[in-house]
């Protein structure tokens, strides 16, 4: 796959997204216009005619067929419009038509976004669709993969593939020409532009290929080189590493990337490689990701035999804690196994201390297992694997994988995942254990790592637990771990798209291979006589190994990790606040780093989750958010209120309550605060020092309304936790704020009884969330609320209830990982109404829906429920009576944008943050239009208070804070929403 | 690493005799009552669980001879943690008592065993503050055995899990547990041993049946698999705890055997407390 017009293309947009053509871009934009005009099969010609010579080169006819590649297609898709798509997918014939399909699935969906309300329903559907497509494609891909590279050299030149580039460049062009719109908006456009692309550019052609040379250290010390195409995913650098094996049952394993933590970084096979190595040199380890609880129950010899491998590798390092006896004897299995029996005139006594069998070997020991060798006669090598395996696994720290962390006292332990669960150590003492099945939820909020276990025999409620990890990135990578873990060894099948009750707040991560029941089944079909494998001497390996294991200790070629995630320009997207939204879908545990890069993959990776998941997403909490992160999550009462409302409208959703109307996950959260306030015992102290931070900027904030304060109190008070979740200080830094959750249980295979306590619990939450919600409706009655997007809390407490909210929407086109961070398009929408559950509700931008004067444009992202829910809310609204005011201040831009195309919702989450007299709501969405997409951060700010305040002053503020926070982003709408209490309090 | 499969196969107890400085031991060590000990008394039950060791459970009995010095040193099981071929011996929290650790070393030295020391000053560890399941050990962190103390158990062996469970007063662990099969255990009914139950449950991966008897000291046996015939269970006495046998009639495979030990519980023994069983094939 060595055509230059893959890369080509690749370092074009890039530099159009670094904004250094804009002459480009004007260009293009001209041809767009002219483009969106004319009729779709039109505008195709037109386009390839108009296209730029980039363009051009995009389109080159060879590679386009094999391009299949997901990475590749990916870069040519986002230039691709939805429906521009559609007509390839018509007109196509071949291969490729399975991937267009899904371009046209993309489309109805798009459309479906447009109506908003009443058809969201059906657009998981469609995700769920191209889903399959998607993996479809892949699998066709790597197919493909090789015939392509034969076909490269031939150079072919089929009309096909023509017709391919023609549409290609159309959608170019017109991506071009929404980018044009947007100009001011161009990086964060292209950051989104970008992800599309890899999503689709699996489906088209790709022309000139670019490879990338990678080695993978393998168990027995060799090493493995290969030449991967640019985008490729971890997969197919995975399936080519077994296949090069003969490994059959290899869903145990897995990729590491050789870094210089001496954590495990696994490569995600679902994404581009060249997204989560970031700046890295192309290196990995091949190692055993899941270790089989039986491993007599694997098929093969030959996957014992690697497992073998591993083992004496992470015994020799110490990594696996074993007892002299125990090093001896499975030293002597080793022994039995790659020397054969024991001979006396060819074993001399020299031979044995040319093998690694423990960290610190000694003299004694090495008798010792030539003792045992001795005992071994006859065992074949398989059978001296087997009896070595039996031993092994009894090991107590077989297949645990080892973090660090501090408890809630800041003492040092160590957490363990592994199959059964997640153990605690402190020293080398076991001091805690907690099951799968007693597991309720994972979460990971910037560098703390929370787990909500299920209540004891004696107890009531719930407790959360919090760990403090070392950073944000270690939070995540055990939080995924955990993910996968769970899914692994607990699960029959991967967890699929949410319609499941419980979503995963967070990231959208989820483990995608097989689960140890689908390779297992998988493994009984293998049909095919033992293959023949040599066995390598570990002499080598434990030579090379030396003390440096190689999947941990192999770091003298890696830079500096963390420098490596600075540097490159993924980086530096995700550092900017534009792309704070990408970030926030990193941080969900996909990819650590949160390369600008990952976060296309996400989403688009991703497709094949249901909408809701894609929905749910992640909350992520950018340093532009961090603010409102500090404040303390606990909910606030309106996002109560809300919450419930979307309870009422999708009964479907186990959720309790999905406080945006828009995301069913930010309900998540909402959960997860009511949850937390149940929480009595553990992760206390942490809350308390959230506590502190929240009320230090509360008072920073302002005065507060007491009733607000009143009430969060007391929900600390009942739960400990309450907001522990939030606590993580403040630390702003942009990947820190990173929040993941993930819900164990949902379909969990294990016991019909959990769930139906699962269920219960809903109907618990259900319940409180009720409950809350008429606190809270209490409660913003006497408050003021401001929203403001991009703004953090700033508002002072009125006597007066003040709804401030200003969207942003920003367009950006993204390449990889650069983002300038040009001001786009701008999307004011008006929210409105007096009614408390309106505000909580404003998530979504478009819908807003007030009973008032909707001005709602809807553009881009809209939940088509949103309606649905926020009638609903109104309902409840009623309770309180207030006057309401509401004003809006809409940027002219907005409108220009935002005509067209409802885009295809990728993501959305919701963060919300409360202090005392403010609550901050953020919500994210990324939305893809016709290729562009689009990235709304908005913020509502809801000031309650009994004093008088100064609410044009808060609002300047607001916006000005918002500014601050994402520079690269420019605010379209501010919304005032002053509700006054009329009759009780006697305020104003 | 010796598997589940031969938990409780013994074939060697060492046991020291009673000294007669026991009766004149001061009371209110922390785990003798005040109630004096019948040294006559004492010694008789001594010899009657010395004999149920050679006779009916077929061990080699290695007795060491009583040091006046040491009057508590019929407790051998504080002076080492035996599992497999591996011996660490211990540092108990009595500074008076570390002196019955050396005889105890040497003669484990003289059987082969990997013998392992606490070489950690900060910690103390009792041997019947441990508890070995046959999968792995749960040491009861309590008045006599530390943090610190339980580690030098997990740095001893490596292969199984050891969990730490807290005990309150100045039990032992093995005061109100011991195991009564590979996947039984014997519990006491105190809020005490309930809770430590509960926490050994939550610490562990397997899962053990419970044996509730309805006194604490009753739940401290001695399980030993006598080979392809069956195992025993050594347990207190009816005159002793005579609502506690019940229970152990319900283990309907195990042969049971009674033993008194109300003198020695007097310094805060129990049936455990004067044995040490090791599983050692000697070449020759």
């Amino acid at each position: 796959m060595t055509t230059e017009a893959g890369p080509e293309t690749e370092v074009k947009k890039e530099s159009e997204q670094l904004g250094a053509d804009a002459a480009k871009e004007t260009h293009e934009e001209a041809t767009e216009s002219q483009e969106n005009q004319k009729s779709e099969k039109t505008l195709s010609e037109e386009a390839q005619s108009s296209s730029s010579p980039a363009l051009a080169t995009q389109s080159s006819p060879s590679s386009q067929k094999k391009e299949k590649d997901p990475s590749e297609g990916k870069g040519i898709s986002r230039f691709i419009p939805p429906w521009l798509k559609k007509q390839k997918s018509y007109t196509l014939v071949e291969p490729k038509d399975e991937a267009k399909k899904k371009p046209v699935e993309e489309t109805p969906v798009v459309e479906e976004r447009e109506s908003q309300l009443p058809e969201d329903m059906a657009q998981p559907k469609g995700n769920l669709e191209e889903a399959t497509i998607e993996s479809q494609q892949e699998a066709k891909a790597d197919d493909k993969e090789e015939e392509e590279k034969h076909s490269m050299s031939s150079a072919d030149t089929q009309p096909a593939k023509e017709d391919t580039k023609e549409i290609e460049v159309e959608k170019v062009a017109n991506e071009q020409e929404e980018k044009q719109k947007v100009e001011e908006k161009r990086e964060s456009k292209e950051v989104q532009t970008t992800e599309i692309k890899m999503e689709k550019v699996p489906q088209k052609a790709p022309k000139k290929i670019k490879t990338v040379p990678c080695k993978v250290m393998l168990l027995d010390g060799t090493e493995y080189s290969c030449d991967l195409e640019k985008r490729a995913k971890g997969q197919v650098l995975f399936d080519k590493v077994c296949e090069q094996l003969n490994l059959l049952e290899k869903d145990y394993f897995g990729l590491l990337l050789r870094d210089n933590s001496d954590q495990k970084n696994w490569l995600d096979s679902s994404k581009e490689i060249k997204r989560q190595i970031r700046s890295l040199p192309w290196l990995f380890t091949f190692n055993v990701k899941f270790y089989p609880p039986d491993p007599s129950q694997l098929t093969e010899d030959i996957t014992r035999y690697f497992l073998c491998l591993q083992l004496r590798q992470d015994i020799a390092s110490g990594r696996l804690p074993c007892s002299f006896v125990t090093h001896a004897l499975l030293g002597s299995y080793t022994l039995q196994a790659e020397l054969g029996d024991y001979d006396s005139e060819e074993h001399h006594n020299h031979y044995i201390s040319e093998f690694q069998f423990a960290p610190n070997q000694t003299k004694e020991m090495e008798e010792k297992v030539v003792e045992l060798h001795k005992t071994h006669r006859g065992l074949t090598p398989a059978q001296a694997d087997s009896h070595f395996l039996e031993n092994a696994k009894r090991l107590s720290m077989y297949g645990v994988d080892l973090h660090h962390a501090k408890d809630s006292e800041g003492v040092d332990i160590m957490l363990g995942v592994c199959a059964n669960g997640l153990l605690i150590y402190k020293d080398r003492l076991r001091i805690n254990r907690f099951a799968w099945p007693k597991i309720l939820k994972i979460s990971y909020k910037r560098s703390n790592f929370y787990i909500k276990v299920r209540p004891a025999e004696l107890e009531q409620f719930e407790s959360t637990i919090g760990f403090k990890l070392p950073n944000h990135r270690a939070a995540k990578r055990l939080w995924k771990v955990c993910v996968e873990h769970h899914t692994f060894y607990r699960l029959v099948s991967p967890e699929q798209p949410p319609k499941a009750k419980f979503l995963t707040l967070g990231s959208k991560f989820r483990y995608s291979g097989r689960t140890q029941a689908q390779t297992r089944q998988a493994s009984n079909l293998i049909d095919r006589p033992a293959p023949y494998f040599e066995r390598t001497s570990s002499k080598r390996v434990s030579r090379s190994l030396d003390g440096a294991p190689v999947g941990i200790t192999d770091q003298s070629l890696l830079r500096d990790f963390s420098a490596t995630t600075v540097g490159p320009a993924g980086v530096m997207v995700f550092d900017g606040e534009a792309v704070g939204q990408t970030k926030l879908k990193n941080g969900e545990g996909r990819d650590e780093d949160g390369s600008p890069t990952k976060i296309p993959q996400l989403e688009l990776t991703q497709d094949e989750k249901s909408l809701e998941e894609e929905i749910t997403s992640i909350l992520f909490s950018k340093e532009g958010f961090s603010t409102s992160m500090k404040s303390t999550f606990t909910s606030s009462t309106a996002w109560t209120a809300e919450g419930t409302v979307v309870k009422d409208n999708v009964p479907s959703e186990m959720l309790s309550a999905s406080p945006f109307l828009q995301l069913p996950e930010s309900s998540h959260e909402t959960l997860n605060v009511v949850e937390e306030k149940k929480q009595a015992e553990v992760g206390i102290e942490e809350t308390v020092v959230i506590d502190e931070i929240n009320r230090g900027k509360m008072q920073a904030v302002t005065d507060a309304g007491e009733t607000r304060k009143v009430e969060h109190v007391s929900k600390k008070d009942s739960s400990s936790l309450s907001s522990d979740s939030s606590s993580s200080s403040s630390s702003s830094e942009s990947e820190d704020e990173v929040v993941g959750e993930y819900q164990p249980h949902h379909r969990a295979a294990e016991d019909t009884i959990r769930e139906e306590q699962e269920e219960n619990e809903d109907a618990k939450r259900m319940e409180e969330c009720a409950t809350k919600i008429i606190q809270s409706v209490e409660t913003v009655q006497e408050g003021s609320k401001v929203t403001v997007e991009h703004t953090q809390v700033t508002a002072k407490a009125l006597a007066q209830e003040n709804v401030v909210a200003i969207k942003t929407a920003e367009t950006n086109v993204m390449e990889e990982g650069k983002q300038d961070l040009r001001a786009e398009d701008e999307e004011e929408q008006l929210r409105i109404n007096g009614d408390v559950s309106h505000v909580d509700i404003d998530v979504v931008p478009k819908i807003i829906c007030c009973s008032e004067p909707p001005v709602v444009k809807t553009e881009m992202v809209t939940i088509s429920d949103a309606t649905q829910r926020t009638e609903i809310s109104t309902k409840e609204v009623p309770i309180v009576q207030t006057e309401t005011k509401t004003i809006t201040y809409e940027s002219p831009q907005f409108d220009g944008s935002a005509g067209g195309d409802a885009g295809v919702l990728l993501s959305a989450q919701t963060i919300t943050s409360e202090s005392v007299s403010t609550t901050t709501t953020t919500h994210i969405t990324k939305t893809v239009k016709g290729g562009v997409s689009e990235t709304r951060i908005e913020k509502r700010i809801v000031i309650t208070g009994d004093a008088d305040i100064d609410h044009d002053q808060a609002l300047a503020q607001a916006i000005k804070e918002a500014k601050e926070q994402h520079p690269d982003m420019s605010v379209t709408r501010v919304v005032v929403h002053k509700e006054t209490e009329l009759a009780e309090e006697g305020e104003e | 690493m010796a598997g589940p499969s031969s938990f409780g196969r013994y074939t060697h107890a060492i046991v020291r005799s009673v000294p007669d400085s026991l009766g004149a031991r001061p009371a209110g060590d922390g785990a003798g009552p005040a109630e004096p000990v019948d040294l006559a008394k004492a010694h008789r039950q001594y010899g009657v669980y010395t004999g149920i060791l050679r006779q009916k459970l077929g061990l080699q009995v290695i007795e060491l001879v009583a040091d006046e010095g040491l009057p508590c040193s019929v407790l051998v099981e504080d002076a080492a943690v035996i599992q497999g071929d591996t011996a660490l011996v211990t540092r108990p929290w009595e500074p008076t008592r570390r002196g019955e650790i050396s005889s105890i070393k040497k003669v484990l030295e003289e059987l082969k065993m990997r013998v392992v020391e606490v070489t950690d000053d900060g910690a103390t560890l009792d041997g019947s503050d441990v508890l070995f399941t046959g999968r792995e050990f749960f040491v009861g962190i309590s008045k006599w055995t530390n943090h610190r103390g339980a580690e030098a158990v997990a740095d001893a062996f490596r292969d199984f899990a050891v969990s730490t469970v807290p005990v309150a007063g100045s039990s032992h662990l093995k005061s109100f547990c011991s195991m009564a099969g590979p996947d039984t255990v014997v519990i006491g009914s105190s809020e005490a041993a309930k809770k430590a139950m509960r926490t050994m449950e939550q610490l562990t991966d397997h899962h053990y049946d419970t044996l509730t008897v309805p006194d604490d000291p009753a739940g401290n046996c001695i399980y030993v698999r006598l080979g392809p015939k069956g195992s025993a269970l050594l347990h207190r006495s009816p005159e002793e705890f005579p609502n506690s046998l019940q229970p152990f009639q319900k283990l309907s495979d195990l042969t049971l055997i009674p033993a008194a030990c109300s003198e020695i519980a007097k310094l805060g023994g129990a049936l455990s407390s004067c044995s040490l069983l090791i599983n050692k094939k000697l070449d020759r």
